[in-house]
């Protein structure tokens, strides 16, 4: 039977850190999107078009989405973990009457709501910049539930195997930030060369911004069934990670 | 009395192939002070951490309340707090959230009056609003003893709760784990301070290198272990010992002036009769007597010399 007391318990304990850092959490990321609109979406975006019926600014804001959740969810959830492991109190939730499931639950729960929260705050933002019509509303929220779940998965894995802060910042910087920077969040793959083009077939965050954008506009470079499949096969991996982590204790139990 | 803990034929072994733990067997009971005491690297912790479920078990049997803590963990594990010897905190946390938070991970509905009565048992009630990080030594451990409890367990384990707090503070320590006592629960303590299991513990396990070398009652391990000198102010200055009294192992004191004898105060004979009319024999001249207990300190460094 499911401990939904327990999984409660570690989601508002996570959920009041938000905002006990809500400028942190919220108003930061925020910011920053605010940035690449005026300066991708409204400075440059003018003189760009890679699709005739789409304005660059509007091609962008699934992208931006994505940039910013992606990072968020891996903060999150990698502190989530990490910070119990570093101040010494995860003897407390290894010693309490709760399954690795549903401790994964509650953090993961608590990493990938912020994102969400934040998604949609990004979503609202952007119609200030842009007019948004979103053609598939049920499909996007979903992709994007999808997309914070995965990335918080994937940052409690790394908030598990990391041994100090340095480590925790790496991920994210040197392989999250250039996947999404070169998944087509800010422009079509058709504009790259050949090889280039190859290349980011096998970036997983392409199909990710594709399956995003398909819900945006109905149009995307892969189809929307492939992005799905991407996603779920992404989430499945990450969860047989972290079942692996817990059925060995590898850096959690002595 | 009731078993409330039962160890059988544990072993761990960490991934160094490093034994911390040889074949423990144990049976902890209902509502007594039970101390492990033992050296730094003895395997106290371990021990505990194999019991909560925090270090995973190599091989053997441990039931809590009759529930097995791998097979059964959710129910065995309820019955268990833990205070351990560090004192970890997320420091910018309110007393009382943090020890509701404790309460609610244990799987127990809130109760705002439970959680008063507790705080204010361990005179936090009036910083229970304070974020951790602004409290002293002392209430932060106090804090940690109420995250265990907040849950009603029937089993505290309190790992070196004295280490490195000063005297005062050490016996306000000590009337709170008697006073836990008296109301019911159960409590093992780990200690490397052999005046606090002396004082605190109606039961001593000794533990040296992962084994459990001796558990007794407290007073018993006493009576059985303990020794005691006599020993005799003479008025002269003794340089030798009288070959008559060579069969009584007697031990002049630094200052010559003294004879010393061990002997068994449990041993029907003790010897002493004998001793004093030999010594009579031999014409010492005698000021004074007076007899010396040893204390569980030197039964301890005595166990653990003959381990």
């Amino acid at each position: 039977m499911i401990n939904f007391r327990s999984i409660k318990a570690i989601y508002i304990f996570e959920m009041s850190r938000t905002f006990r850092t809500l400028i942190q959490s919220l108003i930061s990321p925020i910011l920053s999107t605010v940035l690449y609109f005026i300066v991708f979406g409204t400075a440059i975006g003018n003189n760009i078009n890679f699709t005739n019926e789409i304005p660059y600014g509007a091609f962008i804001v699934p992208g931006l989405v994505i940039l910013t959740i992606s990072m968020q969810s891996v903060n999150n959830a990698s502190f989530g973990i990490f910070f119990p492991k570093f101040l010494g109190t995860t003897y407390e939730i290894l010693s309490a009457p709760i399954s690795y499931v549903e401790i994964v639950i509650g953090y993961v729960g608590a990493s990938a709501t912020k994102s969400f929260c934040l998604g949609l705050l990004i979503l609202m933002t952007s119609t200030f910049f842009v007019d948004l019509d979103i053609k598939f509303p049920i499909l996007m929220l979903c992709m994007l539930l999808l997309s914070c779940v995965s990335f918080s998965l994937l940052g409690f894995i790394i908030g598990i195997v990391s041994d100090n802060f340095e480590q925790i910042n790496f991920v994210p910087m040197i392989i999250i930030t250039p996947l999404v920077f070169l998944g087509g969040s800010f422009y079509t793959i058709d504009v790259l060369p050949d090889f280039w083009q190859t290349i980011t077939l096998f970036n997983p965050i392409f199909y990710l911004v594709s399956g995003f954008r398909y819900s945006f506009f109905g149009t995307g470079e892969v189809n929307i069934i492939i992005s799905i499949f991407s996603i779920s096969l992404f989430i499945l991996l990450c969860i047989l990670i972290i079942w692996r982590i817990f059925k060995t204790g590898y850096k959690i139990k002595t | 009395m009731q078993t409330i803990i039962e160890i059988k034929n544990l072993r761990k072994i960490y991934k160094d192939n490093k034994v911390a733990l040889d074949d423990v067997n144990l049976n902890i009971f209902k509502g007594e002070i039970i101390a492990l005491l033992g050296p730094n690297g003895a395997g106290k912790t371990t021990l505990i951490s194999n019991i909560c479920g925090i270090s995973s078990i190599t091989s053997g049997d441990i039931k809590v309340n009759g529930f097995d803590v791998v097979d059964n963990y959710r129910e065995a594990r309820k019955c268990i707090g833990i205070v351990p010897q560090e004192l970890s905190f997320e420091p910018f946390e309110k007393v009382i959230n943090t020890v509701n938070f404790s309460r609610q991970l244990f799987g127990k509905k809130p109760d705002g009056k439970y959680i008063e009565n507790l705080l204010k048992k361990l005179s936090l009630w009036d910083k229970k609003d304070q974020i951790i990080r602004s409290l002293s030594g002392g209430m932060k451990r106090r804090v940690l003893i109420a995250k265990a409890l907040s849950h009603e367990p029937d089993v505290l384990f309190l790992d070196e709760p004295t280490a490195g707090v000063d005297v005062e503070l050490r016996k306000d320590m000590w009337n709170t784990i008697k006073n836990l006592q008296n109301s019911g629960v159960t409590i093992i303590l780990t200690t490397h301070y052999i005046e606090e299991a002396e004082l605190m513990a109606n039961r001593i396990a000794v533990i040296n290198n992962g084994k459990i070398l001796l558990i007794d009652k407290k007073d018993n391990l006493i009576d059985r272990m303990s020794k005691k000198t006599l020993i005799i102010h003479t008025n002269s200055k003794i340089n030798k010992i009288d070959k008559a009294l060579g069969k009584f192992k007697l031990r002049i004191s630094n200052d010559k002036k003294n004879l010393e004898y061990d002997y068994s105060p449990n041993k029907k004979k003790t010897g002493i009769t004998t001793l004093l009319n030999e010594i009579k024999k031999t014409g010492i001249e005698l000021i004074d007597v007076q007899t010396k207990q040893s204390n569980l300190e030197q039964i301890f460094v005595e166990i653990l010399k003959n381990d």
